[in-house]
């Protein structure tokens, strides 16, 4: 009898079997790259996948200009040391205009700088094909949403008029200027990464380890004040705390949470006992329900 | 107590410290199904819940949201948990497949959750794809009804061999174990011919969390596991080991001259560095040198694992092609038959041509014959000449290549393909291959002395389908008569086929319906193609109203042979015409399936020439073809003379 593989083992096993299946049937795919923990295990198997070879297609980073300052200087280290094609856009429109989430609020920040900059990332290039980290279990929309997730030319999802998924057999024809989202990670849960992580002992950002920060207490979430663009309002200071994060995005709509859990495996036993889902420190969720399949449809990743 | 339910909670609590353990779970991928009222969403929600995957704000969202939608007054509904689109929320129905995730210390667990409605059969397909175990649920109020039957039917055809007969609503029965064995009597009755390994019943309440992770006190004549006990403990794998070895080659991983690795998943059996392998399409043995993975090469594979593999000899191998056991090796055929479920609005059409896709493969398919629709609440065949969306039928497919395949009750991963629309792209079907057909006596192409080339030279002139489109009384047979006459007199040999006189002879057997214009146009398609082989220039002059089957005749001929021309002439005009009376009656309802007026009409996206009629002459509007063709025939000069070189 040979030995069974575990439930790691076959979701590694998926997760390269899709990034090879894009390889193989489009012309030009990309990484998106978002520095998190996610793309840490995203690129992690798209480097499994291809080994000995290099991933064959170029990571794109959409930088909002609003990223923990860790997580750029992470970014720009992996691209060094594993020598993947990095590519970095960001939205000058909206530079331009000073769009930022203290002064525009999350909505408006998170479509110019992120949908707009992402669609235009796309445009620029012409890549038919786009994977991205989102897991099913994140969020009530995309528990609906297929692995190879088609966009038709203006990056609209239809979720209503999704392509059925059978077996592990993918329609990935496209016409042009369509595109399709793929996600390997569709079928992982948060506890899955955070094991993963563990096992194959994957760099992540210093950012998801406690450590003292300086943090805000704004609007109940704890905000680390990451540079001087973060004003004070009335009544805050600047506490250090024992904190980390467990996503991460825009360090002004990212909370941290109160931990001691400096090591990966004591992230993994409080992830597993944890009694919030991860993305209530997200501010941009909570809008109001249904939030995230409107960004969705508006091409947010 | 943080959590939903503290009482729930005892087994199933993870201690953090054992989180390194927690890598060694094993996977099930399973299926539910149930109609609304059957409680399949309280009892995923129940599972959640019972395995601590509801967590402190999204319990806060869905008591806000039970207010809101609810349908069970105060309480808690943990449908609202699971529907996730804001349609579904509002109409209280689940549409869509969605997938859920829990897991206890010895397993992980993938929850296709799958709408029960007949209308949404494509949908249940689509989740027991990938499940290798479905939970029928049945309200035990009502007992084995015709929704059950008909889950039950389409997880069988779809390979599923594990069934748990959830008998729900145990409370509102009184717990009566009479009920639940008159239940699963009933049910196994029923399900004999279906092939499952396995069927559980399971008396539960999936609300109370009856037997659900506890054991209930109120079922003390039951004595089976609880559901969540035999979900963690069932064993789907069988003897999938010892199945013959399939590797569909996904990708050739070539980084530099020295490495040449076929790069793929295992789809079944076991291979290792030095065993034979035999490549399925040409034959050619090799062995396997080594088998690649990132942390190292491996000593032998499974099923399930993405590897790379390096073979001992440079055989020829790419994409499509599937590495095999040469014991046991798989069929290589360019028609089979098989089970199809349909899924687009656009009907199945025998004769229609798609894109057939397999594990890696690819190849265009045509459905040659509808053998017959599938009952799928009762298993009876029904006579068809198409299937519409959500049907399930026989039919009988052919390729323009051979492909490498397994039956589908072998071999899940090499018995499956999926159909895509030429023109959409769409997903339009899923099959389940029964067996390869052979061709009657090896009927082999037979080649000819005198070619296609030296036939159009000893006519001295380019051969060519020039085929007329457009509405009835459009104009179409005026233009091809004068085409006719004008190139009869230049010397050249032409024939016309003519949509009504093709129907008094060759077609005469067919009628109006969608599929009948399908078979009219595959079969003077097919007669066109002889014509210009034979060195023939071809006017065919046919309504013609499907773009997939004027694409499918232009994918017939070489470049420059075939011109799509559009009679274009507005309905308006053609119903004031009115030469041969038709619109009038069809106006009147005495002609179904009249084109442009109960029967679409796709015009052309771009076709060779575009003929707009009105206002113009019929002698204006032949010049236009023959100046398509004095171009034509002037660039196909020049490709000549410059190959001649």
């Amino acid at each position: 009898m040979l030995a069974k593989l575990s439930h790691l083992d076959r979701l590694e096993a998926e997760s390269i079997h899709i990034f090879r299946e894009v390889a193989a049937t489009f012309a030009k795919p990309v990484m998106l790259y978002s520095v998190g923990k996610d793309s840490s295990v995203l690129m992690h198997l798209a480097m499994k996948a291809f080994y000995p070879a290099k991933p064959p297609f170029p990571f794109l980073h959409v930088d909002t200009t609003w990223k923990f300052r860790e997580m750029i200087a992470f970014r720009d280290e992996m691209a060094r040391k594993l020598g993947f094609d990095l590519l970095v856009h960001i939205n000058q429109d909206g530079v331009r205009d000073g769009i930022g989430p203290f002064t525009h609020g999350s909505n408006t920040h998170t479509h110019v700088m992120k949908t707009v900059a992402l669609r235009q990332a796309l445009d620029k290039y012409g890549f038919d094909a786009a994977f991205g980290g989102a897991r099913r279990d994140e969020e009530k929309s995309r528990a609906k949403e297929r692995i190879f997730s088609f966009r038709n030319a203006s990056h609209v999802w239809d979720p209503k008029n999704q392509r059925p998924e059978m077996w592990n057999i993918y329609n990935t024809r496209v016409a042009p200027g369509e595109s399709i989202r793929v996600f390997p990670l569709s079928n992982w849960t948060e506890a899955d990464i955070w094991q993963y992580i563990l096992r194959e002992n994957i760099p992540i950002v210093p950012l998801y380890f406690a450590k003292q920060r300086p943090v805000v207490e704004r609007d109940g979430m704890l905000i680390l004040k990451d540079d001087d663009r973060m004003e004070l309002r009335p009544g805050e200071t600047v506490e250090n705390r024992m904190v980390r994060f467990r996503t991460l995005g825009c360090y002004p709509l990212t909370g941290a949470i109160e931990s001691d859990a400096a090591d990966l495996e004591s992230i993994v036993g409080e992830t597993l006992a944890a009694a919030t889902s991860e993305r209530q420190g997200r501010a941009i969720d909570r809008d109001e329900a249904g939030s995230m399949e409107k960004k969705k449809r508006e091409g947010y990743f | 107590m943080r959590h939903l339910k503290a009482d729930a909670l005892v087994g199933t609590v993870i201690d953090p410290l054992d989180a390194a353990d927690q890598t060694r779970k094993s996977l099930l991928r399973f299926l539910t199904c149930g109609s609304v009222d059957d409680g399949k969403s309280t009892l995923i929600g129940r599972l959640l819940s019972d395995t601590r995957q509801i967590f402190e704000d999204q319990l806060a969202a869905l008591e806000r949201d039970s207010r809101r939608h609810g349908t069970t007054g105060e309480e808690v509904d943990f449908a609202l948990l699971v529907d996730g689109l804001e349609a579904e929320r509002e109409q209280g129905i689940t549409i869509d497949v969605a997938y859920r995730f829990f897991a206890t210390p010895r397993r992980k667990f993938i929850v296709a959750d799958t709408p029960g409605h007949e209308q949404y059969t494509r949908n249940m397909a689509t989740g027991a794809s990938t499940s290798d175990l479905a939970i029928v649920l049945i309200d035990a109020r009502q007992g084995v009804l015709r929704q059950t039957r008909r889950h039950s039917i389409i997880a069988s055809l779809l390979g599923i061999r594990h069934i748990v007969l959830a008998i729900n609503k145990i409370d509102l029965v009184g717990f009566d174990a009479g009920v639940y064995g008159r239940i699963a009597e009933d049910y196994s009755a029923f399900a004999r011919g279906l092939g499952f390994a396995s069927v559980t019943p399971i008396p539960i309440s999936a609300r109370y969390g009856d037997n659900v992770s506890q054991r209930s006190d109120n079922t003390p004549w039951y004595s089976g596991p609880t559901l969540l006990e035999h979900l963690e403990t069932v064993d789907v794998d069988g003897a999938s080991a010892e199945r013959p070895f399939r590797f569909p080659v996904q990708y050739v991983n070539r980084p530099n001259l020295d490495f040449r690795g076929f790069a793929g998943t295992v789809a079944s059996g076991s291979i290792a560095a030095g065993d034979e392998v035999v490549v399925a399409k040409s034959g050619q043995k090799s062995r396997v040198r080594r088998i690649v993975t990132a942390g190292g090469d491996l000593r032998r594979a499974v099923e399930g694992q993405a590897v790379t593999l390096l073979l001992e000899d440079e055989v020829e191998v790419s994409r499509g092609n599937l590495l095999a056991a040469p014991s046991a090796r798989p069929d290589v055929a360019d028609q089979f038959a098989a089970t199809v479920v349909w899924f687009d609005e656009q009907a199945m059409l025998p004769g229609r041509s798609y894109i057939l896709r397999t594990a890696t493969d690819q190849a265009s398919a045509t459905v040659t014959e509808l053998k017959h629709r599938l009952d799928v609440n009762s298993l009876e065949h029904q006579p068809a000449r198409s299937l519409a969306m959500n049907e399930v039928g026989e039919v009988k497919i052919a390729l323009q290549a051979p492909i490498t395949f397994d039956s589908f009750s072998a071999n899940r991963a090499t018995g499956a393909f999926i159909l895509i629309d030429r023109i959409t792209n769409a997903t339009a079907g899923a099959g389940m291959i029964l067996h390869p057909l052979r061709r009657a006596d090896n009927i082999h192409w037979q080649s000819l002395d005198v070619t296609r080339k030296s036939r159009a030279a000893a006519k001295n002139q380019q051969p060519a389908a020039l085929w007329l489109t457009g509405l009835s009384g459009s104009g179409k047979s005026t233009v091809a008569n004068l085409l006719e006459k004008k190139l009869h007199a230049a010397g050249r040999h032409t024939y016309i086929l003519d949509g009504d006189n093709v129907r008094h002879g060759l077609n005469r057997d067919l009628g109006f319906t969608e599929a009948d214009r399908v078979e009219n146009i595959r079969r003077v398609a097919e007669v066109a193609k002889l014509m210009v082989d034979a060195g023939l220039m071809v006017i065919v002059s046919f309504i013609s109203p499907f773009r997939a089957e004027r694409d499918m005749a232009r994918r017939l001929f070489e470049d420059g042979e075939f011109a799509e021309i559009f009679v274009d002439t507005p309905i308006e005009e053609c119903t004031r015409r009115d030469s041969k009376g038709l619109y009038a009656k069809a106006l009147a309802g005495e002609i179904k399936n009249f084109t442009g007026i109960d029967s679409p009409y796709e015009a052309p996206e771009r076709p060779e020439i575009h003929l707009k009629t009105v206002g113009r002459a019929p002698e204006d509007l032949v010049e236009e073809i023959e100046r398509w063709l004095d171009r034509r025939d002037q660039a196909g000069q020049q490709f000549d003379d410059g190959a001649g070189i």
